[in-house]
């Protein structure tokens, strides 16, 4: 497990809204690192009042995510309705995409998990919390395979079982925990980062 | 010596690969945004059974017809007939009244994939009663998708939603009084294509469209990277007349832009903005 991480990615699904304000409300402000977060919604249904929601649940500023935004520690980034959320392989900064749906959903948790393991390598923690489907497992793996911590909220515990299940079966999860506890474990492993401008590679 | 860590690696075989791509192919892809080329990239990989992207470059510069499947699905195509039905309501009642003034319309759709948008905005000009004295300039440089944009034939299947995208952007006909449809297929009316002109047309190589009133680029910038991006706003820039008006998609804005201070924000939620007349950079190729 890597001490300097700079990095936390969630994914959730059916459920999500309630399992996000738990984890993400155990945040402290001031906390050292990028939460980025894809929730599965209905494409038309939009995510315009989440940020709010959310952040009246949680001490850290919410936004939506928009292409190329640069990334900024503390901050909560959820990605848009109909849009795959990536992260530049510098770890720097967002793009979204239009690319066709990854099993049924778009954003994706496979392609945001995907694409922050190559930018994050072992600075990442990847988190999946309840769902109905497949989507984060891939993902999370890749993260395992590029050195990153894997997080799964408890199935028992879950609104929904199978996305942690699946995940679970996919690869050595490091921790699998209730959603006040994942929060806690965030909370202190963005409290004890480096800053995520230091490059610890020469 | 140093270990190099696998995305390091692979990240030096992309940009090979982009460079074999561009010296040997002349499409210049340097410059998109890395994070969803990687996974193109990787789905090619896989694809052809191939265990490095290295692998990817001796094929790709030697075989043409393995190259033109890389370049379908480097093209993400993905479009709708009224994408995002705000957006053209939005386009209706605050452009069109300018649009109007002018004694001829000329308008861009760049990145019109399979054409969707084209259509859109034909019926849009259609019902405010300006078609006639306009000309739509729809540009892709994916031919395959620009050869469907010119037949205008889609899966009746997509009708349904079509149609309510149609109800919501503030039209005032009705949808199915602009094609026809035939098992389950659905063709577009020929008057619709009377005043288009499809073209081959590459963003990142090709040079400037001349004095253009309208522009739409929706969903194409963010496939780029900032750099890339700024230079085909300056592209567009170039191609604007004084007040013209630049319409980008939904996610997508000026505000990290080179170009962002020569315009002003018409919607800002629709990403509607107008080129602003004054201390304009007149840039001459
Ligand atoms: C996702 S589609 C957008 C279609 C439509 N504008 C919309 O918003 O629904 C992106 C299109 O951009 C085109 N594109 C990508 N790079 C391009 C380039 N360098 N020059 C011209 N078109 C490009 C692709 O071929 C594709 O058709």
């Amino acid at each position: 497990m890597s001490d300097g991480f700079r990095a936390v990615v969630i994914g959730a699904s059916s459920g999500g809204v309630a399992a996000l304000a738990t984890v993400l409300g155990q945040l402290p402000a001031g906390f050292g690192l990028p939460v980025i977060v894809v929730l599965h919604v209905p494409e038309e249904g939009g995510t315009g009042y989440l940020p709010t929601l959310l952040g009246e649940r949680c001490s850290l500023p919410v936004r939506e995510a928009s292409d190329k935004l640069p990334l900024a520690p503390g901050t909560v980034y959820l990605a848009p309705a109909g849009y795959h959320l990536l992260v530049e392989r510098d770890g720097n900064s967002l793009s979204l995409s239009v690319d066709e749906p990854v099993h049924f959903a778009r954003p994706a948790i496979d392609v945001l998990f995907e694409s922050a393991a190559t930018a994050f390598a072992d600075g990442l923690v990847g988190v999946i919390l309840t769902g109905a489907n497949q989507d984060g497992s891939a993902g999370l793996k890749r993260i395992k395979e590029l050195g990153g911590t894997a997080m799964v909220q408890n199935p028992a515990s879950a609104a929904a079982e199978a996305m942690p299940r699946a995940a679970i079966a996919a690869t050595a999860v490091d921790q699998v925990l209730g959603l006040t506890e994942i929060g806690r474990f965030l909370a202190a492993a963005g409290a004890c980062s480096s800053p995520p401008t230091s490059d610890r590679r020469p | 010596m140093a270990e190099w860590k696998q995305t390091e690696l692979e990240a030096l075989e992309t940009d090979l690969l982009l460079e074999a791509i561009f010296r040997r192919r002349g499409y210049d892809f340097r410059h998109y945004a890395r994070a969803s080329l990687n996974r193109r990239v990787d789905q090619a990989v896989r694809r052809g059974n191939l265990a490095h992207i290295t692998d990817l470059i001796s094929l790709l510069l030697y075989d043409d017809a393995a190259f033109e499947r890389f370049l379908a699905q480097m093209s993400i195509s993905v479009t709708d007939m009224f994408r995002d039905p705000p957006f053209f309501l939005r386009l209706r009642e605050t452009v069109v009244p300018w649009l109007k003034t002018w004694p001829f319309v000329k308008i861009w759709c760049a990145g019109c994939a399979t054409g969707e948008e084209v259509y859109s905005l034909a019926i849009l000009l259609k019902e405010e009663g300006f078609y006639d004295r306009s000309r739509i300039y729809a540009t892709d440089y994916n031919r395959r998708t620009l050869a469907v944009a010119r037949e205008g034939i889609y899966p009746a299947a997509k009708i349904k939603k079509y149609t309510a995208n149609y109800n919501n952007s503030g039209a005032g006909d009705s949808f199915a009084s602009y094609y026809h449809a035939k098992y389950d297929r659905a063709k577009m009316h020929d008057g619709l294509r009377q005043n288009v002109v499809f073209s081959h047309h590459n963003l990142v190589t090709d040079a400037v469209f001349g004095e253009m009133n309208l522009i739409l680029c929706r969903n194409v910038l963010i496939y780029f990277d900032q750099e890339l991006q700024n230079r085909v706003l300056e592209l567009f820039t170039a191609s604007l007349c004084p007040g013209g008006f630049l319409c980008l998609g939904a996610k997508e804005s000026l505000q990290f832009s080179t170009v962002a201070d020569q315009y002003e924000a018409v919607a800002k939620k629709e990403n509607i903005f107008r080129r602003i007349y004054s201390h304009r950079k007149e840039r001459r190729p």
